[in-house]
């Protein structure tokens, strides 16, 4: 499989059976090599001007062309030895400083030498690539961002989380590596099923999704108020006329079908669109009886596959949903592109006195009404609405100083701790009556939501 | 209970929080006849706490009340007693991640220091995971390895007492990640290499002045370490606020109030905007940061053993 990446395209074949963290270089027909070490000609003195008071950029300092250059890649000559070419022939090469001469290798080695390192996945590496390129996807979920929720969420082995998050499975795989397979999840989703397109990005073994429960987030409601079925299931409107209609059910197995390729994986789903295409043209052909006869035989096939994935998919809500009723859940974490109240006023629901809880929002003002939302629910504390700012740093000899500084565009946090909920009226004038007896710095002002 | 698996109910013998109010709370060892003060008055240990579920309101003698809260490695870090500096969350949870620590993780630290870092790294390896934490003051080592005892994480973690410039952690090759935050990281490199994995380790160093960061970054790319990268993370803590601003009297012009910008009548204001015309104020919940001076703790210098 040819991959293209950054400018550069090559095959992964040759990188198979090496350790991770190998670097390797691009040769010309696309193929990896292991890179060999290079002993760096850095003891040898260079030589290397004061300032840039005379160097004027006309752009005619390098006296390669383009079609020179082009020529020197054609013949086959490694990058290592373009660069050289480029600093031979560079008339300000030696006027600059040392600084400038590093910045200008380090610039054209990048241009020149394709070498490519390939790493393990981990939260790390996925989150920063992630925030870098596909920003949208993770609602700006900036990494550090990332990084606080799992920790404020006390996220670790043996605890049972609800995690709910519309940012490609991102956080939901992030979740599953702290949590190393110990414990369960369980993620609740909009629409038709969660998108776990990131978390299959993190290579975890088969044993971890074997805890990992999903729920939908439009049976919440039910479920809360007691009036939980399982008649119908959220992407099968028409259960039950798959089971008796075949032929005729044409219109509804293409539904189905379409309607399944938002969960099932690429080539299922192509298979089963294929079949009722292959269904409507072999209708249209009259002639072809026995072909025809055949095509319901593996229909009928079909139907009962589809009928078995069902009951299981019946029976995995049936058990997502005892474990939610238990409402003793550990801990929730949110990162969505929903409003967070509605959100964490339901599923807060689902989760035991004294465990943490974290939403992400790109935006503060949701998470402004959503405190003050928590603040009349009560059965929270600790209520807290942050944000964390990141600044990157150069650090070389003499030329140590920030870079970037990221903030804002990482979003925000509010997070707390759960306590046992007092409800009903006497519980509350109790609460009253005792707040009156707090010694006065304690005295909640008008303005202040605190506590 | 235990720092690093939830409890329902609470015991003799656990750690719990006591908390009063915001940003108010301490730890408590809870036993059996034992009374703790608190400015709401008595809590009694027998009665009040054990049995009671985690996450309960417990009434005081005086009256006030109090939540009782179940120890995590976070608590823990606001709640602890400090024998040095320590780390606070916002810089555990990005070295957390930069280390790419999880259950089964083999870390190695220096110095304990007062514990606040090992008890977050002790909660994220287990149950399959060590710390190999390094402390040289000998009562500080002590007291933590109590500590340990206490919390029920003992058998997650190794204190050994000395110079891990000198001396290094007391393993080799077997770790996935390396934390220092001593005064001169750059002595302990070596060492830190020598105890990190074959390939793919990962190491961090804490350092508060960039000079000491200078000389660590030398010492990683003299030692072969690849992919240096310093940062800094800096929290921002709002305050939720509903403000009130008056508006300005500008004098009529005609009739109506229009060009005041404010319409109290306009269905659409009743989201954010609250205008009150007559007291001439309009309110709005706003997030208001809780310091302008935001403190520096320390330089986060990550790096990968190739």
């Amino acid at each position: 499989r040819k991959i293209i990446f950054e400018k550069q395209w090559f095959y992964l074949d040759n990188a198979i059976g090496h350790i991770y963290g190998t670097t390797f270089e691009v040769t010309n027909g696309g193929n990896l090599q292991p890179k060999q070490e290079v002993e760096e000609t850095s003891t040898e003195t260079k030589e290397a001007g004061t300032d840039n008071r005379n160097i004027v950029d006309d752009g005619k300092s390098q006296k390669l062309t383009h079609d020179d250059i082009k020529a020197l890649k054609d013949k086959g000559i490694k990058g290592q030895e373009i660069v050289q070419q480029l600093i031979e022939n560079s008339t300000t090469f030696r006027d600059k400083t040392e600084f400038a001469q590093d910045k200008y290798i380090k610039k054209k080695k990048k241009k020149y030498e394709a070498v490519i390192t390939i790493v393990k996945p981990s939260t790390r590496i996925l989150s920063t690539m992630y925030y870098a390129r596909e920003p949208g996807k993770i609602n700006h979920l900036r990494y550090d961002t990332l990084a606080q929720m799992l920790t404020l969420g006390n996220i670790h082995a043996g605890s049972k989380i609800i995690v709910m998050e519309t940012c490609a499975g991102l956080l939901l795989g992030a979740v599953m590596e702290r949590m190393g397979g110990y414990g369960s999840i369980i993620q609740m989703y909009p629409g038709g099923g969660p998108v776990r397109a990131a978390t299959s990005c993190f290579g975890f073994p088969k044993l971890f999704f074997d805890n990992l429960h999903e729920f939908p987030l439009s049976k919440v409601h039910s479920l809360l108020s007691g009036t939980f079925s399982t008649e119908t299931l959220p992407s099968d409107p028409e259960d039950n006329t798959l089971v008796e209609e075949e032929s005729n059910g044409l219109t509804d197995e293409k539904q189905i079908s379409l309607q399944e390729t938002e969960e099932e994986p690429a080539p299922e789903a192509a298979m089963e669109i294929n079949q009722t295409e292959e269904q409507e043209t072999i209708d249209i052909n009259v002639d072809d009886v026995e072909f025809k006869e055949n095509k319901e035989k593996e229909n009928k096939e079909n139907v009962r596959e589809k009928q078995i994935k069902q009951w299981e998919r019946r029976r995995k809500l049936i058990e997502a949903a005892a474990l939610l009723r238990e409402k003793n859940a550990d801990g929730l974490i949110v990162a969505s592109k929903f409003h967070p109240t509605p959100l964490l006023l339901s599923l807060l629901e689902f989760v035991a006195p004294s465990r943490p809880f974290v939403v992400y929002c790109q935006y503060k003002e949701p998470l402004l009404e959503c405190y003050t939302k928590l603040r009349e629910r009560g059965g929270v504390i600790n209520l807290k609405l942050s944000e964390t700012w990141l600044r990157n740093y150069q650090v070389l000899p003499d030329r140590s100083h920030p870079k970037l500084i990221m903030s804002g565009g990482g979003g925000y946090l509010l997070s707390g701790i759960t306590v046992v909920l007092d409800k009903g009226k006497s519980d509350s004038s109790n609460l009253e009556a005792l707040k009156m007896e707090e010694p006065s710095p304690k005295r909640c002002k008008v303005q202040d939501l605190h506590c | 209970m235990s720092f690093v698996e939830y409890g329902d109910t609470i015991k003799d013998g656990d750690t719990a929080i006591v908390f009063l109010g915001h940003e108010s709370m301490f730890p408590v060892k809870v036993q059996h006849g034992t009374v703790t003060q608190t400015k709401y008055g008595v809590i009694r240990h027998s009665t009040d706490l054990i049995g009671k579920k985690y996450g309960s309101k417990v009434t005081c003698s005086k009256g006030g009340w109090v939540f009782i809260l179940h120890p995590t490695p976070e608590l823990w870090t606001m709640n602890l007693p400090h024998r040095t500096q320590i780390l606070y969350s916002t810089d555990i949870s990005i070295i957390t991640m930069m280390l790419e620590l999880k259950p089964g993780s083999i870390v190695c630290e220096s110095g304990t220091g007062s514990g606040s870092l090992s008890h977050a790294l002790i909660r994220t390896v287990a149950p399959t995971g060590h710390l190999y934490t390094v402390e040289f003051h000998q009562q500080r080592a002590e007291k933590a390895r109590e500590e340990f005892r206490e919390h029920g994480v003992e058998h997650l973690v190794t204190v050994t007492n000395q110079d891990v410039c000198k001396n290094g952690f007391g393993v080799s090759d077997i770790a996935d990640a390396v934390f220092l935050d001593i005064p001169s990281p750059w002595e302990a490199i070596g060492h830190a290499k020598s105890a990190l994995k074959a390939e793919g380790g990962r190491i961090c160093s804490f350092s508060p002045c960039i000079e000491q960061v200078q000389r660590t970054c030398l010492a990683m790319e003299e030692y072969g370490f690849t992919e240096i990268n310093t940062l800094e993370i800096l929290l921002r803590v709002y305050n939720v606020r509903t403000i009130s601003l008056q508006i300005p009297d500008l004098g009529k012009a005609a009739e109506d109030n229009s060009l005041t910008g404010f319409d109290s009548s306009n269905p659409s204001n009743q989201g954010s905007l609250c205008a009150n015309l007559q007291q001439g104020t309009v309110q709005f919940k706003s997030g208001v940061p809780l310091r302008e001076m935001v403190g520096h703790t320390g330089y986060l210098t990550f790096a990968t053993k190739s």
